[in-house]
C-alpha cells in the first residue's frame, strides 16, 4: 500500500472509527469496569474493586430462590422471549410464504401492509395495545356499557406478551420474506420427479434453504425480546418487570450503577453466548 | 386433453386433469386445505397488525374526554395539540436531533463503508465485527453504558474546566445527538457496503485506467453509483434517529426533551384523546417514510 493510499484509507476510517470507540466500545467496557466497583449511593461508583454486585446476582439462598426478583426475571426476561420468538415464527413463517407465492401486484401490496408497521413508531404501537386493553380502554368500555363486569386487562403477563409479539411480528416477517423469495422452485419440482411428497419436500428441501432467513427473524425477534423496556413498562405497569426494568432501576432510582451493570454483563454474556453457539452449529450442520 | 394451469400458490407445475394420479389427489387435497390455511393466517395476520392501529386513528377523532368511549367526531384534539409548547418543541427538538444525526452518521458510516470493501489492512476483521455490535446490542444495554460513559465524561470536564454548578455540562441534545450517530454509523455502513458490492468494480479500474484520479474516480463514478444506497442508509437513519427512545431517555437531560419522550411520559399514565391524535400524526410520517424508502428501493433495483 502506497503512502497516499494509506493517507486516504486513514482518513476514511480515522472519524468512524474514532466515533464508535469512544461512545461505544469505551462505554460498554466502562459498565464492564463499573461492575467490579463499589456502589455509591448518590449514583456512579466508589472506585474500589469489589465483588460485591455479582455476589449480590449470585448469592442463592434456596429458600428464596423463586422469592428472588432477579433470577425470577432474568428467567422469565429469556422465557418470555422464547414465547415471543415461536410465536412470531409460527404467525410469519405462513404469512412470508404466502405473500411470497402472489403476483407481483398483489406481492408488493401484502408486503408494504407489512413495513408499515415495521417503520411506525414502536411507542405508538405499544400505546395502540394499551388504549384497547386499559381499565377504562376499548374492550372494557364495551363491556361496561353493555352491564357487564369490566375486567383486569393491562399490567398482567398476557397483556406484555400480546406487546411483544405485536412489536417483533414485522422483524420477523421481513428477513423471512427475503429468504422464501431466493427459493428456487425448480427444487420443488426435483423432489416430486424423485417421488417425495409435500410433507418431506417442505422438511427436507424448502425448510433447510429458508433456514437463513429463520435465522436472521430469530435473531432480530429474541434480542430485543429479552431486553425490552417499553412494552413491560407500558403493558406491564411496572408489576410484571423484564429485565430492561431492572436494569433502569437499578441505574435510575435504585442508584446501584455496580449491579446494574453486573446485570448487564451477565446479561450480554448469555446472549453472546447464545449466538455464538448458534453459529457453532449451523456451520456444523454446513459441513456435514 | 385440456392443460389446467397451476393456480397461484400451487407448487405443482401444469398437469393435465383427464388422467388419474391417486397419489396427486391426494397432495392436491392436502394442498387445497394448506392454501386455505394460508389465507386464513394471512387474514389473521393482517387484522392482528392493523386493528389495534386503526382503532388508536378512529378514536384520535372521538369528542370525549374518556377515551375510549364515543360520543362523535371532531378535529379538536388536533387542533389541541397545535397550541400544546410542550409537544411543539419536543417535536423541534426530535427534528433537530435526527437530522444532525443523520447527516454525521451518514458521512462517517459512507465512508467506513468505503474503506471497509475497498481496503485490506490490520485488524479489518474484528472492526468488521465491532462494526455490527451497535446494531445486536439490546439497546437498552447502550443506554445504560452511554448514561454511564456521559455522567463520567461530563463529570471530568466539569472538574478540569471548573465550572460553576450552575454552567456546568450536563447531559441534553448534544448527548443525545453523539448517542444517535454512534448507532447510526453501523446502520448506514452496512447499507452502504451492500450497494458498493453489488456494483461492478471494473468500472472503477476502468476509470483509473482513462487517467482519473482517486478522487475524481470516487465523485464521477463511484459516488453516483452509490447515491441510492446511501439515500437509503441515510432515510434509515433518520427513521431510528425519529423513532428512537430507549438510548434517547438514558442520554438526555433538561432541555434536551424529545417527541417519543415526551410521549412516553404521557403514556405511561394513562391514555386520552390527545395521545390517540399525536400517535395518529407519528403514524402519518412513517408511512411518509416508508413510502419514500420503498420509492429509493425501485430505483436502486
Amino acid at each position: 500500500m502506497g503512502k497516499r493510499r494509506s493517507l486516504y484509507l486513514s482518513f476514511l476510517l480515522g472519524p468512524g472509527a474514532f466515533w464508535l470507540l469512544m461512545f461505544f466500545v469505551v462505554p460498554s467496557l466502562l459498565v464492564v469496569v463499573y461492575s467490579f466497583m463499589e456502589r455509591s449511593s448518590s449514583g456512579g461508583v466508589i472506585w474500589n474493586v469489589s465483588l460485591e454486585a455479582y455476589a449480590k446476582l449470585f448469592t442463592f439462598d434456596p429458600e428464596s430462590l423463586f422469592v428472588n426478583d432477579f433470577v425470577v426475571i432474568f428467567l422469565r426476561s429469556f422465557w418470555w422471549a422464547v414465547l415471543t420468538t415461536v410465536a412470531c415464527l409460527l404467525i410469519g413463517y405462513p404469512l412470508a410464504f404466502y405473500i411470497a407465492q402472489q403476483k407481483p401486484t398483489a406481492r408488493m401490496i401484502l408486503l408494504f401492509m407489512v413495513m408499515i408497521p415495521f417503520w411506525t413508531n414502536f411507542l405508538v404501537r405499544t400505546y395502540a395495545w394499551k388504549f384497547i386493553l386499559n381499565n377504562n380502554g376499548l374492550i372494557n368500555t364495551v363491556l361496561s356499557s353493555l352491564g357487564m363486569q369490566r375486567i383486569p386487562l393491562i399490567n398482567t403477563p398476557t397483556a406484555v406478551l400480546i406487546g411483544l409479539v405485536y412489536g417483533s411480528l414485522p422483524f420477523m416477517v421481513l428477513p423471512l420474506y427475503a429468504s422464501i423469495e431466493k427459493f428456487d422452485y425448480t427444487l420443488v419440482e426435483a423432489g416430486q420427479d424423485l417421488g417425495a411428497n409435500y410433507f418431506r419436500i417442505f422438511t427436507r428441501v424448502f425448510l433447510p434453504l429458508t433456514m437463513p432467513g429463520v435465522a436472521a427473524g430469530c435473531i432480530l425477534v429474541f434480542i430485543p425480546a429479552v431486553g425490552q423496556y417499553v412494552v413491560p413498562t407500558i403493558l406491564g405497569g411496572g408489576k410484571v418487570a423484564m429485565l430492561g426494568n431492572i436494569l433502569a432501576q437499578q441505574f435510575g432510582a435504585a442508584l446501584n450503577w455496580p449491579f446494574g451493570s453486573a446485570i448487564a454483563v451477565v446479561f450480554m454474556i448469555l446472549l453472546m453466548a447464545g449466538v455464538l453457539i448458534y453459529f457453532a452449529v449451523e456451520r456444523e450442520e454446513e459441513a456435514v | 386433453m385440456t392443460v389446467q394451469h397451476a393456480q397461484e400458490g400451487s407448487l405443482t407445475r401444469p398437469t393435465t386433469t383427464d388422467t388419474y394420479y391417486p397419489p396427486q389427489k391426494a397432495g392436491s387435497l392436502l394442498l387445497t386445505w394448506g392454501k386455505r390455511l394460508l389465507w386464513a393466517n394471512m387474514i389473521f395476520s393482517f387484522i392482528f397488525l392493523y386493528a389495534p392501529i386503526l382503532v388508536l386513528v378512529v378514536f384520535s377523532f372521538n369528542d370525549s374526554r374518556f377515551a375510549a368511549k364515543w360520543e362523535g367526531f371532531t378535529f379538536k384534539w388536533y387542533g389541541e395539540l397545535l397550541s400544546n409548547d410542550a409537544i411543539i418543541s419536543a417535536f423541534w427538538n426530535s427534528i433537530v436531533v435526527a437530522v444532525l444525526s443523520t447527516i454525521i452518521a451518514t458521512l462517517l458510516g459512507t465512508m467506513t463503508a468505503i474503506a471497509m470493501e475497498r481496503f485490506r489492512f490490520p485488524f479489518r476483521k474484528t472492526y468488521d465485527g465491532i462494526l455490527y455490535l451497535p446494531v445486536i446490542v439490546p439497546d437498552i444495554v447502550m443506554g445504560i453504558a452511554l448514561l454511564a460513559f456521559f455522567a463520567l465524561a461530563l463529570d471530568w470536564i466539569n472538574t478540569a474546566l471548573a465550572l460553576p454548578s450552575d454552567s456546568a455540562l450536563r447531559p441534553g441534545l448534544t448527548t443525545v445527538i453523539i448517542a444517535h450517530v454512534a448507532f447510526n454509523i453501523s446502520f448506514v455502513a452496512i447499507v452502504v457496503r451492500t450497494s458498493l458490492r453489488d456494483f461492478n468494480k471494473a468500472l472503477e479500474e476502468a476509470a483509473q485506467d482513462l487517467g482519473a484520479n482517486e478522487w475524481i474516480t470516487f465523485r464521477r463514478v463511484t459516488l453516483p453509483l452509490i447515491m441510492p444506497g446511501i439515500l437509503g442508509g441515510a432515510l434509515l437513519a433518520f427513521t431510528l434517529s425519529l423513532d428512537d427512545f430507549v438510548i434517547t431517555f438514558f442520554t438526555t437531560g433538561p432541555g434536551g426533551t424529545t417527541l417519543p419522550i415526551d410521549v412516553f411520559g404521557r403514556i405511561r399514565r394513562t391514555i386520552s384523546p390527545e395521545i390517540n391524535a399525536i400517535s395518529t400524526l407519528m403514524l402519518m410520517m412513517s408511512i411518509v417514510l416508508v413510502i419514500a424508502s420503498q420509492t429509493l428501493q425501485r430505483r436502486r433495483e
